[in-house]
């Protein structure tokens, strides 16, 4: 008898116990899951601990339109959530003013791993990106100094600067790094093909999926490698013949042979960050792919991948082979991303 | 043997009292730390500079500034046997900005006692520190607020030398009317691929006299010229009509070639 009660106490308190760590892992924050199958990230999170309070404050301010001069534009008015934070539709995006930028605003997604931001690679670090954006007299239009006095003037910004940080301070550096937890938290590694890369249970790529995987492995893979499906290099893909309009890479390295060459892209969620390439130009996967087997334009610093052997342009691809690598392609978008209640608006 | 005991007894005797001696010099004229002023007293040729005031370049271009800022750091001062002291790296940026006297006179305390005739410093932010964690840029270093103007904030980096102005050469700017002229140099070499490096190292050595740092005294006082002019010539004389602008371009080596001479010491005052 005796050791039956004990026994039902026993059990009593595992129910408890099991109660309890149901409601944590409910209420508590995550925090960034590093996923199995990507590389250690290139930023130092270290510096940068991501905290709920920190997660909350960025992605406040991510959605903020003081941050531009008029207050009509925020981070996430051309970077929106069900669409890898691209811009839909966009080739490139209306910013204040309606004024137009040159180039199509990339996905914000996998932000830990990338060497480099933007097309053209000229900022190093995932602290240095909001201040780009703000600054560009055709996205947001405003000096950041005067963004931190709006915020330490907002009668809700200082408190929660103080729940982040332990003081209200708001300076530079603490403005900075709460948008990169925020952006740091849009990790996207859960697609059909990571799933199926991770070998987990369940996970399976449709016929055509697998055959694209293939051809993309033999003709796609030299540039978009790896895990993150990106180089991260700068290449000439034969969009135009004449870059006096944008000279990408140039740009910045003021080489030569840099001129016309943009960062590749990663292709995680590509189906979903249309329009393609640096300028928009392509509006389907499909016209993506029709441009590298016939559409490559030449000019001096073009990837010499992109020359064959007999000095045809582009990369062979039959028509078979493209269906099958636009099955592929469409194996890479992650839902639970796209559709992430903590990420959006 | 007593003999040799005694004659080793002496010598250490002597060494002792050599040691002593010594020790006394240095405690009497220079142990301790004391401070430098460093005087960046900006000209156009032969004249003091005055924002707005017409002088002429080296090709022969009529000039008006309106903006000369340029970053000094990593400072060293150095001795006629050739010893150096290093200013600590975190206390060593500074911002002269001619539009505000009080950023183009600088103190350096805790400098250790001693005779310097020579002084070097880099012209810009030196790559290490471009590249440092947001958190340790504070200061004139701040992107958003004390480096306002000098940062490039789509090409990350400072502008380490900052010249603008009006010129009859230079075409008209439609948003403002004006003929405007801009030469804004930066480029510390490149985070992940080498870009341009136009970083300069500059070391200059006193005319005449050293500066005399003591403790307890008032600093000695290394009045530099920095001829803006100089700019605009050698080695390159620059057309500001074929030229007027240089951002981070190929151009802006020239034009860092050209400003690597801009300062001397006129002299050094000791009080």
């Amino acid at each position: 008898m005796k050791k039956l009660l004990l026994f039902s106490w026993f059990l009593t308190l595992l129910l408890l116990q099991a109660c309890n760590k149901d409601e944590n892992t409910k209420t508590s924050f995550q925090g960034i899951v590093l996923p199995a199958n990507y590389p250690a990230p290139v930023y130092d999170l270290s510096q940068n601990p991501v905290t709920e309070a920190g997660f909350t404050l960025g992605k406040r301010l991510f959605y903020e339109r003081l941050l531009s001069r008029d207050t009509t534009i925020s981070c996430g008015d051309c970077h929106i959530s069900y669409a890898a934070f691209s811009h839909p539709d966009h080739a490139t995006s209306h910013g204040i003013d309606n004024l137009f930028g040159k180039r199509n605003a990339p996905a914000i997604q996998n932000m830990l791993w990338s060497p480099t931001f933007f097309w053209d690679g000229g900022v190093p670090n995932l602290d240095l990106v909001p201040l780009n954006a703000i600054q560009n007299p055709v996205e947001m239009d405003e000096t950041p100094a005067h963004v931190l006095e709006k915020l330490r003037n907002h009668p809700a910004y200082p408190g929660l600067f103080k729940a982040a940080y332990g003081t209200d301070e708001i300076n530079t550096a603490r403005f900075l790094q709460a948008l990169s937890q925020f952006m740091g938290m849009l990790v996207s590694a859960n697609s059909p093909y990571n799933q199926y890369v991770r070998k987990e249970p369940g996970a399976v790529l449709s016929v055509e999926g697998l055959a694209g995987l293939e051809v993309f492995t033999a003709k796609c893979a030299t540039c978009h490698s790896g895990a993150l499906l990106t180089d991260y290099q700068f290449h000439n893909n034969g969009i135009l013949d004449d870059f006096s309009q944008d000279q990408g890479r140039f740009e910045i390295s003021t080489f030569q042979e840099d001129i016309g060459k943009f960062k590749t892209p990663s292709l995680h969620n590509v189906a979903v960050t249309d329009p393609y390439m640096h300028n928009g130009k392509f509006k389907t996967l499909r016209s993506v792919l029709d441009h590298y087997s016939s559409g490559v334009k030449d000019s001096p610093t073009l990837d010499p991948r992109l020359r064959q052997a007999d000095g045809t342009l582009g990369i062979p691809l039959s028509a078979e082979e493209k269906n099958y690598l636009i099955a592929f392609l469409n194996s890479l978008t992650d839902e639970d991303f796209l559709r992430d209640v903590r990420f959006a608006e | 043997m007593k003999n040799i005991k005694i004659s080793f007894l002496v010598l250490l005797a002597f060494v002792f009292v050599f040691n002593a001696c010594k020790d006394d010099e240095k405690t009497e004229t220079v142990t301790g730390f004391g401070s430098v002023e460093i005087e960046f007293d900006n000209q156009a040729g032969d004249k003091s500079l005055v924002l707005g005031n017409t002088y002429k370049t080296a090709f022969g271009d009529t000039v008006k500034f309106t903006t000369f800022n340029y970053y000094i750091s990593n400072i060293v001062f150095g001795k006629a046997d050739g010893t150096t002291y290093t200013v600590p790296k975190n206390e060593s940026y500074f911002l002269c900005k001619q539009d505000d006297e009080t950023t183009r006179a600088i103190t350096i305390d805790n400098v250790p006692a001693g005779d310097y005739t020579t002084l070097s410093f880099v012209v810009g932010v030196d790559s290490a520190k471009s590249v440092s964690a947001i958190g340790e840029r504070t200061g004139v270093l701040d992107p958003a607020t004390g480096a306002s103007g000098m940062y490039w904030s789509w090409n990350s980096g400072y502008i380490f030398v900052k010249v603008e102005g009006t010129s009859p050469a230079a075409p008209l700017d439609a948003g403002s009317g004006e003929r405007i002229f801009q030469y804004h140099t930066g480029l510390f070499g490149g985070y992940n691929s080498t870009t341009l490096n136009n970083l300069k190292t500059i070391k200059l050595t006193a005319p005449d006299e050293a500066a005399e740092v003591r403790e307890n005294h008032e600093a000695p006082h290394f009045h530099l010229y920095v001829d803006v002019l100089q700019m605009f010539t050698s080695p390159t004389n620059i057309s500001i009509a074929e030229n007027p602008y240089s951002h981070s371009g190929a151009y802006s080596k020239t034009v860092a070639d050209n400003y690597a001479d801009m300062f001397i010491i006129d002299h050094v005052h000791n009080h």
